[in-house]
C-alpha cells in the first residue's frame, strides 16, 4: 500500500470561509462558483454520472466509520419509494467540532452537498437532523434555506427541469446516540432514540422505512467540488485510500487548539506541533485519542507521532481515526481520571437498549470511580478490564463497544498509572 | 410452498422455510437457545443479548459461486469473529449453529451478571418466582455469586400501578420490551413505552386511566421476570403451589382455551380456590392471549352471593328448600295436563344442560327459547366456517368483511385475528355505522346510517354481482359508493371470503334481514363451505351456537312469549334483570334456575341453585363452531349439580329418562340425536397435536407462562347439509332477500343497542377489580343533539326508552356518531332490544 500524502492543489476544500470572507452569504458563495456543482448535476450529469464521480473520489464518511460515500448512495432501493436524505449533524462526540464551525461559516456548500446528494438519489425531500443544542444554527440554516428557495435554487422545478427538493431542519433532543444514525432515525420518527437492528440498513429501510442517505456534514461538504472538478481531482489529494482533506479538531493539553483541514494521511506530529504549537507549559505529551471518547488511548510515542492520519494507518497503532477529533493528553493527566471522565459519559449516553451496555457502562462507571477516588483494589482494576472485555462484542451498536475502548487500552497501555492509584 | 433452507444446529441437520430465525430453527429441533427479549408471537429486537451463538457460514469461492470444499469434501465453514444474536439472523443454506461452547456459555453467563447488577433478587417475594425466565436461567448458565458490589446497586420504586390492573416493579424489570413491543405489534394499543434512557428506562404508561387495553394481561405472561404482575394475583400465591385445570372462557363466543390455577388454602375453610386465569395454547382460537375480560371475571364462580340451597315460596316469600321438595313441586307443576310450558335458556350454559333442557321440553310440549337478540345460528350452521377454518392461516388470497360490529368490544381476540389478518394481506372491509378500532386495520371502511346494515350488505352483494340484477332502489343507491364498488369487487375476487356480523344497532328483527342479507351475499360470490370461507356470528354469549344447535330458537317478543306461557323455565336468563318492567302472567308458575338470586329469581316461585363452570365439565360451542370441553376445577358445595343434572332430576320425577350425573354420557346423547356433532366424542374433543410456536414446556422463556394446551383442541363442526343433501356451495344463489330499513327520525332521537366489553352483567360485576372500568350507565350522543336538547358533556339524564319508564344515565358526547342516534349499551340496566324512540331529558 503506497501511503503518500498528496496536498489539495488549491487552499481549503472544507474551510473555505478562512480564505473568503462572507461566503456565508449567497451571493458570495455564488461569485465562488457556488451552485454550479448542484446546476451542473441536475442540468448536465444526471442522478448516475453524480454518484459515479463520487465513487471515482474515494470519499469515505467523515461521521467516523469510513464507509464509502459513493457506494452507499449505490445501495439506495430504487423499487422503493420515496427516497430521503439526512444529513447528520448530531455531532455530539466529545472533542468533535467540526460540522459546526461548517454549517456556521460555510453554510452554502453544505447545503449543496445535500442538494446533489438528494438529486443524485432521487430524493425531493432532505432532512438535516441537529443535536438540541445546535438551535441556533438551525435557525441559521433555516434562514439560508429560504433563501435559496427565494433565488429558485431549492423548491419546485429546479432549472427549469422536473426535479424538486425541500431541505429541512430537525432538532434533537440531547442525546448521544442520536449520532448513530438508526437511532437518529427513530428519534425524527419520533420516537425513543434507540438503534435498530441493522440489518436492514438505511439505504433500503431508513427514514419512515424508506430508503435513505444518511450521511455526516463534513461528508456531504465535499461533494460540491467533487462535482465542479469531477472525482479524479479528489482523489488526488490525501492517500490512495484514504482520499481527500480531513477537518480535524484538535483539543486538550495543546497550545493551539481549534479545527484544522488537512490532507488525510498528514501526520499527527504535523497536527499537534506544527500546528496546535505543541504542549503548553513545558510538558510532555503522554496519550492521543484520535476519535474523541471513543478513542482507543495511543501511546504518544515518537512512532506514533510520525504516523499518517489517514483510516488505514491509525489501526496500526491499535486505534481508529474516527471522527478525527484528536484530544491531546500530557503527562500531568491521569489515566485512571481520564477514563472515569469517559465511563461517565458513555453511562450517561447509554440508550439502555441492550444489556451489556445499559448495566456494563454503568458498572464501570462506579469501578472508574472507585480507583479515582482510591478506594480500589488490584482485584477491582482486573474487573474493570473484565466488564470492559464482557461488554466487547455484545452490544446492538457501536456506543457499547466504544465505551470500552479507552478502559481495556488505558490499562493495557498504561498499566502505571493504574498501579499508582490502587491500594494494596 | 415457501423455499427451504437446511442448515446444522449442533450437529442436528434441520430444513426449516427460508425466513426462519435461528432461534426458532433451533426449537423445532429442541434445542433452547435462551432469550429474554424475543417472543415467537414478535418481531425480534435484539435487545437482550442472550440468545449470542456462533454462527459459521459456507465459504463460497468468489469465482464460481461455488462454496469451497474442506479436503475431506466436506464443505468449508468460516465462523466470523463476533458472536450473533440467534434472535435477529435468520438462516441461511449450509449455515453451521453452535450454542453450547465455552464462548456462548461464557457470553451467556457475561448477560447474566450484567442483567443481575441492579436486580433486587427479592425472588422469596415475587409473583413471578418458579415460573421466571430469569431464575431458570440464571440456573442454568448464570454466575453463582456477583462481583458487582451491593452498595452501587441503583433502586427504583416497586409497586408502581401502572392502572388498577398491572402492577409494574421498576427493579425487577430488565427493559426487554416485551410489553412494549406486544401493546404495540400486537393489541395496537401503544399506551405503554420506555421513558428515560440507559440504566434509569422505565415503563410508563400514557393512557387515562393507565394502562387502557382489553389485553394488558398477556404482558404480564410475557414478562421474563416478575416486573409486570396483575393486581389480581399480586401476592395471592406462589406458582409451584397451584393446580391446573383446562378450562374454556365463557365471556363472549370466540371460546378461548384458559387454564384455572387453583390452590386449596385456609381462608377459604381448606376449599380449593381459583387463583388466577391463564391462556392455554390454540392457535386455532387464541393462540396465546387472552383478554382482560377473560382474565379477570372468572371471581363470579366462587362469590358468596351464590345461591347453594333451593328455594321455594311460601306464604309469598322465598324460603330454603330441600333438592327434593322443590324439585317435586317443579315436577308436580309441570306434569300439569294442558299448561304451556316456555323454557328460556340463556347462552352461558353448556351444549349438555341445553340438551337436556330440550330433552325435558320435548316432551312436556313446550317452547325452547333462547334469551338472546340475534339471529342467524341455523344458518352459520349451514353456511359457517368449514373445518380447518383458521384466521392464522388467511393472507393476501382472503377478503373478510366484518359488519355491524365493534369487534373489539363484542370478541376481542377475534379482533386481534382479524387485525393480524390484515397485517398478512387479507382484505379487510369494515362495514359499520360509526368509527370503531378495527378500521384502523382495514383495507376499506365504509359507513352505513344506523339501521340499514342489510341494505349495505344487499348493496355489496349487487355491487360484487356486477350491478346487474333487478335491486331495490335502496340498494343502488348506496352502491353508488365507489369505495364500496372497490370493496365488493376485492371481496368477490379473493379466493377466500369470509363475512363476521355482529349486533352493533341492530336488534333481533334486524339481525334476522342481516343475517340473511350475509348469505346471500357468500353464496353469490362462492364463498361457502370451503375452509376459510363463510359466515360468523358474534353472539352474545359463549355458547349460543351451541344453543342453536340443541334447537332454541330467539323469541321476536319475548314479553308476548312470557305473558303467554302457564310455566316458566328460566336457565341462566334474567329478563327481569335487563327490563325491570317486564310483565308476566302473575299466575303462571316461575321456576329459575341459576347461580346468583338475581332479579328475575326473585320473582320465582322455585330457584334452583346450580354449580358454575368452574365446577363442572362440559362443552362449548364457539362461534367458529369449535366444539370445545372444559374440566372442572374447584369442587363445589356438596348438593350442587350441574344444569343438566338439575334438569334430568325434574325429567326423572315426571318419568323422561335423561343423563344426570355424567356430562360425557349427555354428549353420547347429542352424538347420536343432533346431526352436525354425529362424529364427535369427548376422547375426540381431547385430542391434541403439536402447535408452532412450542411454549410452555421447560422453557418458559421463548413462550412465556401461557400453558400448554394438553386437554384438548376441539372439533370444529362440519357444515349441516341441506335437507337435499347438496352442499352448501352446489345450491343456487338466492335472489335478494326482504331487506328491512329503520328510518332515522326527522326530529327526535332512536336509540340503538351497542355492546361493550365491560359491562354491568352477572358474570362480571362479581370482579370488583374491574369495576373502576365498567362504567355507570351511559348513552351516546351526537353533540349537535346534545346541544339541541341543551344536555351539556358529562351530565345526567333521564333516558325513556319506548313505552318504559325513565332511567339515569351518563351522557358522554361523540362526533362519530349521526345525528337523530342515541347509542345505549346493553346489560348497563336500560332495556332496549331493537331500536326505539327514545326522550331524553336531564335529570334533576
Amino acid at each position: 500500500m503506497t501511503n503518500v500524502k498528496r496536498e489539495p492543489p488549491t487552499g481549503y476544500i472544507l474551510l473555505r470561509h478562512r480564505e473568503i470572507p462572507h461566503i456565508d452569504q449567497l451571493d458570495v458563495y455564488r461569485q465562488h462558483g457556488g451552485f454550479e456543482a448542484f446546476h451542473k448535476s441536475v442540468t448536465e450529469l444526471g442522478e448516475d454520472e453524480v454518484t459515479n464521480q463520487v465513487k471515482i473520489s474515494g470519499l469515505r464518511g467523515r461521521g467516523g466509520a469510513g464507509f464509502p460515500t459513493g457506494l452507499k448512495w449505490s445501495f439506495i432501493d430504487n423499487n422503493n419509494w420515496p427516497h430521503y436524505v439526512v444529513a447528520n449533524a448530531d455531532e455530539s462526540e466529545p472533542g468533535t467540532f467540526k460540522d459546526r464551525e461548517i454549517m456556521e461559516s460555510n453554510p452554502f456548500q453544505f447545503l449543496e452537498g445535500v442538494a446533489i446528494c438528494a438529486y443524485a438519489i432521487k430524493a425531493h425531500d432532505a432532512y438535516i437532523y441537529l443535536r438540541g443544542e445546535f438551535w441556533p444554527v438551525a435557525g441559521f440554516l433555516d434562514q439560508k434555506i429560504r433563501e435559496l428557495e427565494e433565488v429558485g435554487l431549492l423548491g419546485e422545478n429546479l432549472f427549469g427541469t422536473d426535479y424538486s427538493l425541500h431541505i429541512h431542519t430537525h432538532l434533537g433532543a440531547g442525546a448521544y446516540i442520536c449520532g448513530e444514525e438508526t437511532a437518529l432515525l427513530e428519534s425524527m420518527e419520533g420516537n425513543l432514540g434507540q438503534p435498530r437492528l441493522r440489518p436492514p440498513f438505511p439505504p433500503s429501510y431508513g427514514l419512515y422505512g424508506k430508503p435513505t442517505v444518511v450521511n455526516n456534514v463534513e461528508t456531504l461538504t465535499n461533494v460540491p467540488l467533487i462535482i465542479t472538478h469531477g472525482g479524479e481531482w479528489y482523489k488526488g489529494i490525501g492517500t490512495e485510500k484514504s482520499t481527500g482533506v480531513k477537518v480535524f479538531s484538535l483539543s486538550g493539553n495543546v497550545e493551539h487548539p481549534g479545527n484544522y483541514e488537512l490532507s488525510l494521511g498528514s501526520t499527527f506530529r504535523k497536527l499537534i506541533y506544527e500546528l496546535g504549537g505543541g504542549i503548553p507549559n513545558g510538558r510532555k505529551i503522554k496519550a492521543i485519542m484520535a476519535a474523541g471518547a471513543s478513542s482507543a488511548l495511543i501511546v504518544a510515542t515518537e512512532e506514533a507521532l510520525d504516523t499518517p492520519m489517514d483510516y488505514e494507518s491509525v489501526p496500526s497503532l491499535g486505534a481508529q481515526l474516527g471522527s478525527a477529533s484528536v484530544i491531546v493528553i500530557d503527562d500531568s493527566v491521569s489515566i485512571p481520571w481520564l477514563i472515569n471522565k469517559t465511563t461517565q459519559f458513555f453511562k450517561h449516553e447509554s440508550c439502555g437498549k441492550c444489556t451489556p451496555c445499559r448495566e456494563g457502562t454503568y458498572w464501570m462507571m462506579h469501578l472508574t470511580q472507585r480507583i479515582v477516588d482510591g478506594k480500589a483494589s488490584k482485584e477491582d482494576i482486573q474487573l474493570l478490564h473484565d466488564v470492559a472485555e464482557q461488554i466487547k462484542g455484545k452490544t446492538l451498536c457501536a456506543l457499547g463497544e466504544f465505551s470500552t475502548e479507552a478502559v481495556l487500552t488505558g490499562i493495557d497501555r498504561f498499566p502505571a498509572d493504574f498501579e499508582g492509584s490502587v491500594s494494596d | 410452498m415457501h423455499k427451504t433452507v437446511t442448515l446444522t444446529i449442533e450437529g442436528v441437520q434441520v430444513t426449516v422455510p427460508e425466513g426462519t430465525l435461528i432461534v426458532d430453527a433451533a426449537k423445532k429441533v429442541g434445542i433452547d437457545i435462551p432469550v429474554f427479549c424475543y417472543h415467537p408471537k414478535m418481531e425480534p429486537a435484539g435487545m437482550c443479548r442472550m440468545c449470542l451463538v456462533e454462527v459459521g457460514r459456507p465459504v463460497i469461492d468468489r469465482a464460481t459461486g461455488e462454496v469451497m470444499l474442506e479436503e475431506d469434501g466436506t464443505p468449508q465453514v468460516r465462523f466470523g469473529p463476533r458472536l450473533e444474536t440467534a434472535c435477529t439472523v435468520p438462516v441461511s443454506e449450509g449455515m453451521v449453529v453452535r450454542e453450547s461452547t465455552p464462548k456462548v456459555q461464557e457470553a451467556r453467563k457475561d448477560i447474566l451478571e450484567f442483567i443481575l447488577t441492579s436486580h433486587p433478587l427479592d425472588c422469596p417475594v415475587c409473583d413471578k418466582g418458579g415460573e421466571c425466565s430469569l431464575q431458570n436461567l440464571t440456573m442454568s448458565y448464570g454466575p453463582s455469586s456477583s462481583r458487582f458490589r451491593y452498595e452501587d446497586k441503583k433502586h427504583f420504586s416497586k409497586h408502581v400501578p401502572l392502572g388498577e390492573l398491572i402492577f409494574l416493579d421498576r427493579e425487577r424489570c430488565i427493559q426487554c420490551g416485551r410489553c412494549v413491543r406486544f401493546q404495540e405489534q400486537i393489541a395496537d394499543d401503544p399506551v405503554i413505552g420506555f421513558f428515560n434512557r440507559g440504566r434509569s428506562l422505565e415503563i410508563v404508561t400514557y393512557s387515562e386511566p393507565g394502562f387502557d387495553s382489553y389485553f394488558s394481561g398477556n404482558t404480564t405472561d410475557i414478562c421474563p421476570v416478575g416486573a409486570l404482575t396483575t393486581a389480581d394475583f399480586h401476592f395471592k400465591a406462589r406458582p409451584w403451589e397451584m393446580n391446573s385445570s383446562a378450562s374454556i372462557c365463557t365471556q363472549c363466543p370466540v371460546g378461548c382455551n384458559i387454564t384455572f390455577n387453583i390452590r386449596r388454602e385456609a381462608k377459604s375453610g381448606g376449599k380449593e380456590t381459583i387463583k388466577r386465569v391463564m391462556p392455554r395454547q390454540n392457535e386455532s382460537v387464541n393462540e396465546v392471549w387472552i383478554c382482560d375480560k377473560g382474565r379477570f371475571a372468572y371471581h363470579y364462580a366462587q362469590n358468596p352471593e351464590r345461591i347453594t340451597t333451593p328455594l321455594v315460596r311460601r306464604d309469598g316469600k322465598l324460603t330454603e328448600a330441600s333438592w327434593d321438595e322443590a324439585l317435586s313441586l317443579v315436577a308436580e307443576r309441570f306434569g300439569e295436563a294442558d299448561k304451556k310450558l316456555l323454557t328460556l335458556a340463556g347462552g352461558r350454559i353448556s351444549n349438555e344442560d341445553l340438551f337436556n333442557l330440550r330433552q325435558l321440553t320435548d316432551s312436556l310440549g313446550g317452547s325452547k327459547v333462547l334469551y338472546t337478540t340475534m339471529s342467524g345460528g341455523e344458518l352459520t350452521a349451514r353456511y359457517g366456517m368449514a373445518p380447518d377454518s383458521n384466521f392464522s392461516d388467511m393472507g393476501p388470497e382472503t377478503a373478510i368483511l366484518v359488519v355491524a360490529s365493534d369487534l373489539e368490544e363484542e370478541a376481542p381476540i377475534w379482533w386481534l385475528r382479524v387485525k393480524q389478518a390484515a397485517e398478512r394481506g387479507t382484505k379487510l372491509i369494515v362495514l359499520n355505522p360509526r368509527v370503531t378500532k378495527l378500521d384502523r386495520a382495514a383495507t376499506y371502511t365504509i359507513r352505513y346510517p344506523y339501521g340499514s346494515e342489510s341494505v349495505a350488505v344487499g348493496a355489496f352483494t349487487w355491487a360484487s354481482t356486477g350491478a346487474t340484477a333487478e335491486a331495490p332502489d335502496a340498494v343502488k343507491n348506496f352502491a353508488h359508493s365507489s369505495e364500496l364498488q372497490a370493496a365488493a369487487e376485492a371481496f368477490a375476487t379473493a379466493e377466500n371470503g369470509v363475512v363476521i356480523y355482529g349486533s352493533e344497532g341492530v336488534g333481533l328483527k334486524g339481525s334476522q334481514t342481516l343475517v340473511q342479507a350475509c348469505v346471500a351475499l357468500l353464496r353469490s360470490t362462492q364463498h361457502v363451505g370451503k375452509p376459510n370461507n363463510g359466515l360468523l356470528g358474534v353472539w352474545q354469549r359463549a355458547n349460543e351456537q351451541g344453543a342453536w344447535d340443541m334447537g332454541f330458537r330467539p323469541s321476536a317478543n319475548i314479553e308476548d312469549e312470557l305473558l303467554g306461557a302457564d310455566l316458566l323455565y328460566f336457565v341462566a336468563a334474567d329478563p327481569a334483570g335487563d327490563d325491570p318492567n317486564i310483565r308476566f302472567d302473575t299466575n303462571s308458575f316461575m321456576v329459575v334456575q341459576d347461580l346468583f338470586l338475581t332479579p328475575s329469581a326473585k320473582l320465582a316461585d322455585v330457584v334452583l341453585p346450580v354449580q358454575a363452570w368452574a365446577e363442572r365439565e362440559g362443552t362449548f360451542t364457539s362461534g367458529e363452531r369449535r366444539v370445545q370441553r372444559f374440566y372442572p376445577a374447584i369442587v363445589p358445595s356438596p348438593d350442587m349439580f350441574p344444569d343438566y343434572g338439575v334438569t334430568a332430576q325434574i325429567g326423572k320425577r315426571l318419568n323422561i329418562e335423561m343423563e344426570a350425573r355424567w356430562a360425557n354420557r349427555v354428549f353420547d346423547s347429542i352424538v347420536d340425536n343432533i346431526a352436525a356433532y354425529a362424529s364427535l366424542s369427548f376422547i375426540k374433543l381431547s385430542k391434541v397435536e403439536e402447535q408452532w410456536p412450542i411454549i410452555g414446556r421447560s422453557d418458559l422463556y421463548y413462550g412465556g407462562t401461557t400453558y400448554e394446551n394438553k386437554q384438548g383442541l376441539g372439533v370444529q363442526l362440519p357444515l349441516a347439509q341441506s335437507s337435499s343433501g347438496d352442499t352448501p356451495a352446489g345450491e343456487n344463489a338466492p335472489g335478494t332477500p326482504h331487506l328491512e330499513v329503520v328510518e332515522l327520525p326527522k326530529l327526535g332521537l332512536l336509540a340503538f343497542p351497542i355492546t361493550r366489553l365491560y359491562d354491568r352483567g352477572t358474570t362480571l360485576l362479581p370482579s370488583t377489580l374491574l369495576h373502576q372500568r365498567i362504567p355507570e350507565p351511559f348513552i351516546i350522543l351526537n353533540p349537535s343533539d346534545a346541544t339541541r336538547l341543551h344536555i351539556p358533556q358529562g351530565s345526567r339524564v333521564r333516558v325513556s326508552l319506548g313505552e318504559k319508564p325513565a332511567v339515569i344515565a351518563n351522557v358522554y358526547l361523540d362526533n362519530n356518531i349521526p345525528e337523530h342516534v342515541t347509542l345505549v349499551p346493553r346489560s348497563f340496566g336500560m332495556s332496549i332490544n331493537d331500536p326505539v324512540p327514545v326522550d331524553i331529558k336531564l335529570a334533576r
